[in-house]
This record gives C-alpha cells, sequence and structure tokens, in this order.
C-alpha cells in the first residue's frame, strides 16, 4: 500500500482534490451567492468570483434583514439551533453511555432483552415512528418547547452500541482490579470508564452535534412559533413559493451562517475526533 | 499477616461445570502458597474465590480466621496481581498505586508516604509520572507489585503474575517476588502453570488437576515423594520416566515384555506403572556388580547436550527413556547403553495412579 512512486502520487492527489472539488464548490458558491445583490442573483449565470455587496448583505442579514423575512431574529435561530444540537448530544451520550454500561458490566434479569429491545429501535427511525411520537408530544403539551425539540431525538441505539462495542473490549481484569482496590460500580464508571471513554465521547459529541444540527423534519412537526424554530427550519420558511419575492441573497447569508457552528464544532474536536474514530486509549 | 483457611471448597458454574472439588487448605501466616496444575485445573478459580471475585459454591474460607464467604473484594483485606497486570491506562504509575488508598479514603500526606516507600522499594521512583504505556513489561509488573503493597494488606494474590515476560526478567523478577514476599512477611497465594516457578518460589506445594488438590507439601517433598501418577509426571522438567510394568514370571517387567535387571523387582500386582526420574538413571556396570535394583538395556535414540548436563533418549525395548547424564556426552544415536537406578529412587504407582 506504502508506495511513493510519483505517478501513484498525482493519482492520489488528483483523486483527493477532485473529492474535495465536489464536496466544498456547493459551499463555496453558497459563499459566492451571499455576496452579490439580489439583482445579479436573479439574473444568471451566476458569477464564480465573490460580488462587491459582502459587508452589505452580511450586514441587512445580521441586523433586521432576517428578522423581516422569518419574523425572528437570526441571534434567537443560532441559539435555538445550538441549544438543540447541544442538548441532542449531550443527552445522546448520556443515556447511551449508561445504558452500555449497565448492559456489559451488571448482570441482571432479562439483560440481552433489554439490549435487543434498544438494538431493534435501530430499525425504527425517527421517521417511522414520527406520528405517535408527535401525538405524546401533543398530549405532554410539549410543542415549542426545547424539551419536544430534543426529548424524542435522544435516545440512541447506534450510540448505546458504539458504547457497548467500546466497553466489551475493556479487559475483565481491569474492573477486578478495580473491585479489589475498593471501587464500587459508581467509581469504577466514574473513575476509569469515563476517562477511557473521552475520545469516543468526543466524536459522537461531534456527529451527534451535527446530527442535531441538522435536524429538519421533527423540529418543523413540534414547533409553530417563529421564535422556537431552529435556523434550518427558518431556512425553509425564508424560500417563499414565488421566486421574484425571495430575498436569494440573505437566504444565501442564513445558509452560511448555519454551517459556521458546526464547521466550528469539528475544527476545534477534530483531535479528539479522529483520535476516538481509529483509536482507543488502553 | 494472616493465616488463610479453605474448608471444603466448591466450585461449580452455572452450567453445571465443577471446577473446584472439595478443596481443602490451611496456608500457614506468612508463607508462600504455590498453586500449580494445567490450565483448566481450577487453581485460578480458587484463587478468585479466596480474592471475592468468584461466588463460593459450598465451603468456607476464612481469611486470618474471619469467614469472608459473603464479602466483597475490597472488603477481604487481600490485593491482587493479575496476569496481565490490569493497571489503569490513564492514570499515571503515582495514580495507580494511589487509587486504592483514595477508595479507602486515607489522608493524602499518608498515601503519599506509602507510595513513595514502595516505589523506592520497587525501584520505581523516576517513573512516578509515567503512563502504564510508557512502561517496559518488567516496569508495569512492579507497578502492579507496587498497587499490591502500598495497602499492606493481609494476604498477597498473584495469578500468573509471570507469565507475560520474556525468560530473563521472569527469572528476576521470581527472585524479586520472592524476596519482597519474605522481607514484608505477608501471606501469598501464588498461582502458575510453570512448575519452575512453583517449585522455586513456594513454602507449599499445591498441585492441582481437574478440579482436586493431588498433593500439598513442601516443593522437595512433592518432588521426592509424587503422591499420584499425575504429580510425578507434572513436575520435574523432563519428566520423570515412566514405565508400564507387569508382574511378570518371579519378577516385574515392562508391559511390552522387556526384561528388568538388576536385583529386580517383585510386584503384588497384575499391572503398576515405575516412574524414575532422569538424573536417577545412572550407567550400570556390565557384571551387576553395581548394586542397582533395577538396569536396562537401551538403543540411544537423540542426544540433547543442555551444557552442564545432557538428556540420553533411548528405548528400553519399546519404551522410552530419558536419562541425564552430567557434563558433554560422548555417545552416538544407535548406540547401546546399560543404565539403572536403586531402589530408593523407583517410584511406584497403582492403576488408580496413587503411589505404592
Amino acid at each position: 500500500m506504502i508506495d511513493n512512486r510519483p505517478s501513484r502520487r498525482i493519482i492520489a492527489h488528483a483523486v483527493l482534490i477532485f473529492g474535495v472539488l465536489i464536496v466544498a464548490f456547493p459551499i463555496y458558491y453558497t459563499f459566492v451567492a451571499s455576496t452579490h445583490s439580489l439583482q445579479t442573483i436573479l439574473r444568471p449565470p451566476l458569477p464564480l468570483i465573490p460580488g462587491s455587496h459582502f459587508l452589505e448583505n452580511y450586514t441587512t442579514a445580521l441586523f433586521g434583514g432576517i428578522d423581516r423575512i422569518g419574523g425572528v431574529g437570526v441571534d434567537r435561530l443560532l441559539w435555538n439551533s445550538t441549544v438543540v444540537a447541544v442538548l441532542i448530544a449531550v443527552g445522546k451520550i448520556f443515556i447511551s453511555i449508561l445504558s452500555a454500561y449497565a448492559v456489559v458490566f451488571f448482570r441482571f434479569p432479562f439483560r440481552m432483552t433489554f439490549f435487543w429491545l434498544i438494538f431493534i429501535t435501530l430499525m425504527l427511525p425517527v421517521e417511522v415512528r414520527i406520528l405517535p411520537t408527535y401525538k405524546v408530544m401533543v398530549d405532554f403539551g410539549l410543542i415549542d418547547t426545547y424539551a419536544g425539540l430534543t426529548l424524542p431525538l435522544m435516545a440512541s441505539a447506534t450510540a448505546t452500541l458504539l458504547f457497548r462495542q467500546f466497553f466489551m473490549t475493556i479487559p475483565g481484569e481491569l474492573v477486578e482490579a478495580a473491585r479489589v482496590d475498593g471501587a464500587g460500580p459508581w467509581r469504577f464508571f466514574w473513575d476509569i470508564l469515563l476517562p477511557l471513554s473521552k475520545t469516543n465521547i468526543a466524536a459522537l459529541f461531534v456527529i451527534q452535534f451535527i446530527y442535531g444540527w441538522t435536524q429538519y423534519l421533527w423540529p418543523l412537526l413540534v414547533t409553530n412559533r417563529n421564535d422556537m424554530g431552529t435556523i434550518v427550519i427558518a431556512l425553509r420558511k425564508m424560500i417563499s413559493f414565488a421566486d421574484a419575492d425571495t430575498e436569494w441573497h440573505l437566504v444565501m447569508v442564513t445558509c452560511i451562517l448555519a454551517i459556521l457552528p458546526p464547521i466550528l464544532v469539528v475544527v476545534l474536536m477534530q483531535r479528539w475526533f479522529v483520535r476516538g474514530l481509529v483509536e482507543t486509549e488502553k | 499477616m494472616a493465616t488463610v483457611d479453605l474448608k471444603d471448597i466448591r466450585k461449580i458454574y452455572p452450567g453445571g461445570f465443577e471446577a473446584v472439588k472439595k478443596v481443602d487448605l490451611a496456608i500457614k501466616d506468612g508463607a508462600l502458597c504455590v498453586l500449580v496444575g494445567p490450565s483448566g485445573c481450577g487453581k485460578s478459580t480458587l484463587l478468585r474465590m479466596i480474592a471475592g471475585l468468584e461466588t463460593i459454591t459450598e465451603g468456607e474460607i476464612l481469611i486470618d480466621g474471619r469467614e469472608v464467604n459473603e464479602l466483597g473484594p475490597a472488603e477481604r483485606d487481600i490485593a491482587m496481581v493479575f496476569q496481565n497486570y490490569a493497571l489503569y491506562p490513564h492514570m499515571s504509575v503515582y495514580d495507580n498505586m494511589a487509587y486504592g488508598l483514595r477508595n479507602r479514603r486515607m489522608a493524602k500526606p499518608e498515601i503519599d508516604k506509602r507510595v513513595r516507600e514502595a516505589a523506592a522499594t520497587l525501584e520505581l521512583d523516576h517513573l512516578l509520572t509515567r503512563r502504564p504505556r510508557e512502561l517496559s513489561g518488567g516496569q508495569r509488573q512492579r507497578v502492579a507489585m507496587g498497587r499490591a503493597i502500598v495497602r499492606s494488606p493481609k494476604v498477597f494474590l498473584f495469578d500468573e503474575p509471570l507469565s507475560n515476560l520474556d525468560a530473563k526478567l521472569r527469572g528476576q523478577m521470581r527472585v524479586e517476588i520472592k524476596n519482597l514476599q519474605r522481607s514484608l512477611g505477608v501471606t501469598s497465594v501464588y498461582v502458575t502453570h510453570d512448575q519452575l516457578e512453583a517449585m522455586t518460589l513456594a513454602d507449599v506445594l499445591v498441585v492441582m488437576n481437574a478440579g482436586n488438590v493431588e498433593q500439598i507439601g513442601a516443593p522437595l517433598d512433592i518432588y521426592e515423594k509424587p503422591a499420584t501418577l499425575f504429580v510425578a509426571s507434572f513436575i520435574g522438567a523432563p519428566p520423570m520416566n515412566l514405565l508400564p510394568l507387569k508382574r511378570g514370571e518371579g519378577r516385574a517387567a515392562l508391559a511390552d515384555g522387556t526384561e528388568i535387571g538388576g536385583k529386580g523387582l517383585s510386584l503384588s500386582r497384575e499391572a503398576a506403572t515405575l516412574g524414575i526420574r532422569p538424573e536417577n538413571l545412572v550407567l550400570a556396570a556390565a557384571d551387576g556388580a553395581d548394586g542397582l535394583d533395577a538396569t536396562f538395556d537401551i538403543v540411544v535414540r537423540a542426544i540433547e547436550p543442555v551444557g552442564a548436563e545432557s538428556f540420553v533418549y533411548g528405548d528400553a525395548g519399546k519404551t522410552r527413556l530419558v536419562v541425564r547424564v552430567a557434563g558433554k556426552t560422548i555417545v552416538e544415536p544407535g548406540a547401546h547403553m546399560r543404565i539403572g537406578a536403586s531402589a530408593a529412587d523407583l517410584h511406584i504407582f497403582d492403576e488408580a495412579g496413587k503411589r505404592i
């Protein structure tokens, strides 16, 4: 596999650059669009280089523009999205690490039954259980609340499974050594399991944050008030069906603003994220 | 410091497998008791029952005269050294040793004092801030020992602690463990499958097979008077020669019909097994003037020179034999030799494997 012949390297780089272009070009084009005036955008073709309306568009969008279209400020939308994404990520990690801990390290009746119950929920994505879930949320009065936005998305078989697989690689002797050292179940979890899982937790946080951030269908259903909408929902609402009414330059600005926080999370946690995916600290 | 008493201990796993069958064992205060046997003989299960990591199906375990059957591992005042060291990978050497003490809510200065003392004893002073993965196998082994020492428990439990080290380091650590155990005077139970380790370390040696205790005794007593065929074949390297016997006419012969020379043996039963250690076989004089009780004519098959000694492999009739010869030998394969042993060095076992 390790081959340093120039021709191979050129091909490898060509493939990589091609891949990056495919992924990055739409984002770049969105950015380009966000720096042109509405008139330029509506008169195709759209130029490939950024225009001169950068400051103007972003100032308008940040100070009242988005408010005017959607009825709620961009700061509120970003805040909503952040709260939702963080709650979902933290909630998922919290629930799944505890359930994986129970399933792997404790012997109780119907242990495997519980495990399989969690496991089969993998086959039921949000979309399948959306009606009953919605009914439950309505009955609990959780429409237009952060709880309503996040609770149904928290339970996660994937994360439970991931933690379970990781916990199973922890040698039994380590558990026994902790028992001999006088660490009860809670101390063992806190002092040993959690520090050993931190790369996994970081990786999961990044994945789940983005999962929460990009949720579309569920927030659309469970929020009615504009001020409880996430930025993704607001984006959708900003696009009206009559093309001429859509202020595309502001929509593009909102798009750019919407992808900044996930990028920030990935960049900041990249080191941990990669380590969590490729190695386990042992 | 304490005694350890096992009374009629049994372990039956939920599947019905009986790992330990009625083990009775009393370990004196300060003694190093080694449990030895092939894998699956129940020695580790027994150790883990003493540690409290395994439930006891039947019987009683007493540490320092107190029944501990229902106590958890942390309440039994024991410390255990595991085969794979089981160090906490995310903690420094210092924290690894201090962790058990912190869980016991010991005062910080006392913890610090104990950890530093143990580190000094084990020559780990300069490694206290390192993580386990930055250490060599031998150093990890020391940290695992240190973790046991700082607790100053009543009993040390060792679960094959040296099996992950290379041969040279193993010999070195063996001596260190022995010295440490002597100087601390802590009652210890040590599990190993390596009979050399067992022989050199033990004050009391317990040979186990298939869940049973085959023999308990001082290592050399066991070596000189193995109680069963299993012990005879398990203790000693190369293993004892075991020759099937039959009664024959007047005097016993090998089961394949080969005669036994010398003064000869008589056998009161139909069949038995004769055991002779390789080092007890000596060259016999052709005229029988050596006074040996049993002699064999062998054809040399192979020679293994080890340096200080050589092992000669040969056939007496169809029965294979190993002879230990001091120094170098000049025997060639195919040569004929007459070897023998005196009655004191003959071990005879009945059909059930019991010593006669």
